[in-house]
């Protein structure tokens, strides 16, 4: 997760998001470079080795 | 007035959000500008670490749109990607589309740009793309779905001005139908100026006021900088020429003849 390995629990993004910490964080996830919208997170199963980014609003030009 | 994929603006001055001292500080220069746009972007957010949401706070209690960006995306699918999750988390179908080829320059790859903007407007995103001053490109991407263009006017962060003049004017020229918004390489007031003056129709600044010793002073000097680009642009300038012209009569100029 976000460059990082991680150990999760729950093979379920959205648990997977809560068991780590980021709990009502604003955040969007992408699993392997395709989005996953909040809606799908508790459908998305998360494989061994999976790449998963948790990005949320910086600043920026 | 500005108008925007519909959305009409009475300021013609986009900011950045990014590089400054402190958030208090971005805040005050955010509303020292009378901007009513600034670009944003996303970024790895650690567990625990809530910086995003700090941030995402502060600008949702300040008065303008957000126009999020895909700033360090290399290629058509992270662009593409990254604008869905921004959509989601924004909430807006505007975007900053920037597919950069080059990292020196940090240079468009207008080939990867027109691509993803292909795809992005027909997926109902409105696309401010990050180009170049190149006229074919500028067709494609018009082509693509685009409804205005935001041509660089120097190298990101460059703070030198408009270097391009000459394609600069033949883009305005050529392309006479659709906002274009200087974004990218202006380093002071004047050069704003000089981008309403030849007819652009905004510009975009971040590191100029950001950068700055006084961010707040300098958002304060660029709008009036754009005001005045615009009135002069509606005043029509004279046309320059090659040799002087007194501008004192010479009719009955003394000691002559």
């Amino acid at each position: 997760m976000n460059g990082a390995w991680h150990e999760v629990r729950a093979p379920q993004l959205a648990q997977a998001l809560e068991d780590l910490g980021y709990g009502d964080s604003v955040v969007s996830t992408a699993v392997n470079g395709e989005f996953v919208a909040v809606q799908a997170r508790a459908l998305t199963c998360l494989c061994e080795g999976d790449r998963v980014e948790v990005l949320a609003p910086m600043q920026g030009g | 007035m500005l108008e925007l994929y519909g959305t009409r603006l009475s300021s013609h001055l986009l900011l950045g959000t990014a590089r400054y001292p402190s958030p208090a500080l971005l805040s005050a220069a955010v509303r020292a500008s009378g901007c009513e746009v600034v670009t944003v972007a996303l970024r790895r957010e650690a567990a625990g670490e809530r910086a995003g949401q700090g941030f995402w706070s502060l600008i949702r209690e300040l008065p303008v749109q957000v126009l999020p960006n895909t700033a360090g995306c290399h290629t058509v699918k992270e662009a593409v990607t990254t604008a869905h999750m921004a959509r989601e988390v924004f909430g807006t179908r505007w975007l900053k589309l920037e597919v950069i080829g080059e990292d020196d320059t940090l240079q468009p790859d207008v080939f990867g740009l027109v691509e993803a903007a292909r795809i992005l407007c027909a997926e109902g995103f409105q696309v401010f793309p990050y180009t170049t001053e190149d006229l074919v490109v500028a067709e494609r991407l018009l082509e693509a779905g685009c409804e205005l263009l935001m041509p660089w006017g120097a190298p990101i962060g460059s703070g030198r001005g408009l270097s391009n003049l000459y394609g600069l004017k033949c883009l305005r020229a050529h392309v006479s139908h659709v906002p274009l918004i200087i974004d990218a390489g202006l380093g002071v007031p004047s050069h704003a100026a000089q981008a309403l003056e030849l007819g652009f129709d905004a510009v975009l600044v971040n590191s100029a006021v950001a950068q700055a010793k006084d961010p707040v002073q300098m958002a304060a000097a660029f709008a009036q900088a754009v005001s005045a680009g615009l009135a002069a642009r509606a005043a029509g300038p004279m046309e320059p020429r090659d040799f002087a012209a007194p501008s004192t009569p010479v009719i009955g100029t003394a000691f002559r003849g």
